[in-house]
C-alpha cells in the first residue's frame, strides 16, 4: 500500500557469515513449518492484499462486473475498446503524466538545495529540518484546506498578485481545471519536501568531506562545488528519488480532491487517472467494475513503464 | 568578515523556507483560534487572532460528530501500528534467519506484492472487502493495511544487522528461539520499529482514498473524511471550524513524531530504511 521501490542496503545484501555449530544446532530444534508460521501473516496479506488482487483486476478488466456485486459476464476486449475510445480516459492519463513531468524534476532538485541547506550543523539546525518535515506529517486534506487559502481569489497569492500590480484580476487557481492540475502539484511538491531532505542527508553524508575540501582550496564557488561535486556524490539518490516521486506522481488523487473538489475540478477536467479509475469503477449506481480494472492495467502500465526508464537511466550512470 | 556574512545568509534562507513549510499550517492554527466576529480571507484578515479563544475546540463538536471521527480514525490507526510491528517482526525476523526451505520464496512474493500501486488494485480491494462483508466497517478500513510487505523488509533487514556473537552467545545458554527473538532480537531493532510505526500510523491516520472508498455511514467515518464532509457542508461551511478540526488531526501526529524522532532518525540512519 505504501511506496513501492525496494533498494536493499549493502548490508542486507550480505547473507550473515555461515555460523556452523551454533546454527546447525538452532536449526535442528526448529520443526520445518515453524519458519512458515511466522512467516503466515506476511504472506497472507501479501497474497490476499497484493498478488491476488492484481491477478484478479487482470480477469476483472474482462467481464462487466458491478461494484456492489450481481452476475458478471465475459465481455472479452470489450473495456479495452470501450477505454481507449474514452476523451476522458485519455486526458486522465495525460493529466496523470504531465503531473509526473512538472513534479519530478522539481522533486529531485528542491529537497537536495533543502539538504545542502541544513547539512551543516549549525546551532538550532535540528529545529529547522524537523519544522521542514511537518508538512510529511500532515494529511493531504488537512494540506489542501491550506493551500485553498493560498489558492483562493481573495487568498494570499491573489492578494499580493494583485497589491503588487501583476495582475489586475485574481487569477482564477480554483476555478480553472488546468490552474486546479498545477495548484495540487505545487501541494505535493511543498508535501513531499522533508520527506525527501531526509533522503538526501542521509546520502549527503556519504560524500567524502575531502573531495569538498580539495574544491574549497582550488578556488571553486559553492555553485561550483555542488554542481561538481555534490551531484555526482549524490547522483544514485537523485535517480531513486526521480523514480519515486515518478511513480508517486501516477498515484495522486487525494490532492486533486483537496483543491479541485469531488468532482476533480470543475466539471472533473482536473481528474488524475486513480480518480478516473475511482469515479468509472467504484461508483455505487453507475460504476462498472470491470472497466475500472481495464484502466487501472492502465495504470500498472504506466507505472511499470516508469519503473523501467528509471531503471534503464540508472543502469546507464553506472557504466 | 565573509564567514559571517555566509552564516546570517544562510539563517535567512532556512527563516524563509521556515516561513514557506510552516507558515500554511500556522496559518491554520492561528484560524482555529480566532473568534466569531472575525475575518478569516481578505484584507480584514489578520495573521494573529484579536479575539483569542477556544471555543472552536468546543463549536466543532456541535457542527459534526467529530470526537467519533476520531476515535474511528484512533482505531483504524492502532490496529495498523500493532499489527505492522507485530507481523512484520515475525516475518522479519524468519527472514533473516538462515537455513530453512522457502526463504526466498517468501523474500521474493513480498517483493513481487510491492510492485503493484494500490491505485492500480483498489476495485479488486474493495470488491474483496465487499465479498468479505467488511464495507463500511472499521476492520475494512483497516485491513488492506495489516502488514505492509516494506515493514516486513525494514525488520529482516534490522534483524539481519544483529551481530552473531551475541546470538550465539544466547545460544549458548539454551536460550529457545522465543527468548532469542524476545530478548535479543527485538531490543535490537528499536529504530527500525519506531520507524514502522511512526509510519504505519501516518499511513492509517492520514489515509483518505481507501476509506472514502469503504466507509460509506458518518458513524463510521474517520477523521479525514469527516474533515472532508465538514468543508462541503450544505448549511454554509464555517472555516475557522474547518481549521479547528485541521488542528485536531495534525497536532496528534505532530506530538508523536517529535516525542519518537530521536529513535526514527536513529532507525533511518542506521541504512536499515533506504525509503
Amino acid at each position: 500500500m505504501t511506496t513501492t521501490l525496494v533498494t536493499p542496503s549493502p548490508r542486507t545484501r550480505r547473507e550473515p557469515t555461515p555460523r556452523v555449530t551454533a546454527k546447525a544446532g538452532a536449526a535442528l530444534h526448529r520443526p520445518w513449518w515453524m519458519p512458515w508460521l511466522w512467516c503466515a501473516p506476511a504472506i497472507a496479506a501479501a497474497v490476499v492484499f497484493g498478488v491476488f488482487p492484481f491477478l484478479n483486476t487482470v480477469l476483472l478488466s474482462f467481464t462487466n462486473a458491478r461494484p456492489l456485486g450481481g452476475p458478471a459476464a465475459f465481455v472479452g476486449l470489450e473495456n479495452y475498446t470501450r477505454l481507449l475510445g474514452d476523451a476522458s480516459f485519455w486526458s486522465a492519463t495525460w493529466h496523470s503524466v504531465l503531473y509526473a513531468l512538472v513534479v519530478v524534476p522539481l522533486m529531485v532538485l528542491l529537497p537536495l538545495l533543502l539538504a545542502v541547506l541544513v547539512e551543516k550543523r549549525i546551532p538550532f539546525i535540528g529545529f529547522f529540518r524537523s519544522a521542514f518535515y511537518t508538512p510529511v506529517l500532515a494529511s493531504i486534506i488537512v494540506v489542501g484546506f491550506s493551500w485553498q487559502w493560498l489558492l483562493r481569489d481573495d487568498g494570499l497569492i491573489n492578494g499580493v498578485l494583485l497589491a503588487t500590480g501583476l495582475t489586475t484580476e485574481a487569477v482564477p487557481f480554483l476555478s480553472e481545471a488546468t490552474l486546479v492540475l498545477f495548484g495540487a502539484m505545487a501541494m505535493t511538491v511543498w508535501k513531499g519536501l522533508g520527506w525527501y531532505m531526509v533522503l538526501y542527508l542521509a546520502a549527503l553524508g556519504n560524500v567524502p568531506k575531502e573531495l569538498h575540501e580539495a574544491a574549497s582550496v582550488d578556488g571553486a564557488s559553492a555553485p561550483r562545488r555542488f554542481l561538481h561535486v555534490t551531484v555526482p556524490g549524490v547522483r544514485p539518490t537523485m535517480l531513486l528519488v526521480g523514480t519515486l516521486t515518478a511513480i508517486g506522481s501516477l498515484r495522486v488523487f487525494t490532492e486533486v480532491y483537496a483543491l479541485g473538489g469531488a468532482t476533480g475540478g470543475p466539471g472533473g477536467e482536473a481528474r488524475t487517472l486513480p480518480f478516473y479509475i475511482r469515479d468509472v469503477g467504484l461508483d455505487p449506481v453507475t460504476g462498472n467494475a470491470g472497466f475500472g480494472a481495464a484502466a487501472s492495467v492502465a495504470l500498472f502500465l504506466l507505472t511499470v513503464g516508469f519503473t523501467v526508464l528509471g531503471q534503464r537511466i540508472s543502469r546507464g550512470e553506472g557504466r | 568578515m565573509r564567514a559571517a556574512f555566509g552564516l546570517a545568509g544562510r539563517y535567512a534562507l532556512l527563516l524563509a523556507v521556515l516561513a514557506i513549510t510552516v507558515g500554511p499550517l500556522l496559518w491554520q492554527l492561528t484560524t482555529a483560534l480566532k473568534g466569531p466576529g472575525e475575518d478569516v480571507y481578505g484584507d480584514n484578515a489578520s495573521w494573529w487572532p484579536r479575539d483569542l479563544t477556544f471555543d472552536n475546540f468546543v463549536k466543532i463538536a456541535q457542527e459534526v460528530p467529530i470526537w467519533s471521527y476520531v476515535t474511528n480514525s484512533v482505531i483504524v490507526a492502532t490496529l495498523a501500528i500493532a499489527s505492522n510491528l507485530v507481523f512484520a517482526s515475525f516475518g522479519g525476523y524468519m527472514l533473516s534467519r538462515p537455513g530453512w526451505r522457502g526463504r526466498r520464496a517468501v523474500f521474493l512474493l513480498l517483493v513481487v506484492a510491492l510492485m503493484f500501486p494500490f491505485e492500480s488494485i483498489m476495485i479488486s480491494l474493495f470488491l474483496s472487502v465487499r465479498d468479505m462483508g467488511l464495507v463500511d466497517t472499521l476492520a475494512g478500513a483497516w485491513l488492506p493495511g495489516v502488514v505492509g510487505a516494506f515493514n516486513v523488509l525494514i525488520m529482516r533487514a534490522a534483524f539481519l544487522a544483529v551481530p552473531s556473537e551475541v546470538e550465539d552467545a544466547a545460544l549458548m545458554e539454551g536460550a529457545g528461539e522465543w527468548t532469542r527473538f524476545r530478548r535479543i532480537f527485538l531490543p535490537s531493532a528499536k529504530g527500525a520499529m519506531t520507524v514502522i510505526a511512526i509510519n504505519s500510523f501516518i499511513a492509517a491516520w492520514d489515509d483518505f482514498l481507501w476509506p472514502l472508498i469503504v466507509l460509506r455511514s458518518e458513524e463510521n467515518f474517520t477523521l479525514t473524511l469527516g474533515l472532508a464532509r465538514l468543508s462541503t457542508s450544505s448549511f454554509g461551511v464555517d472555516d475557522k471550524l474547518v481549521m479547528t478540526g485541521s488542528m485536531i488531526s495534525v497536532i496528534p501526529v505532530v506530538v508523536l513524531f517529535f516525542l519518537a524522532q530521536r529513535w526514527f532518525y536513529r532507525g533511518v540512519e542506521s541504512g536499515a530504511v533506504k525509503m
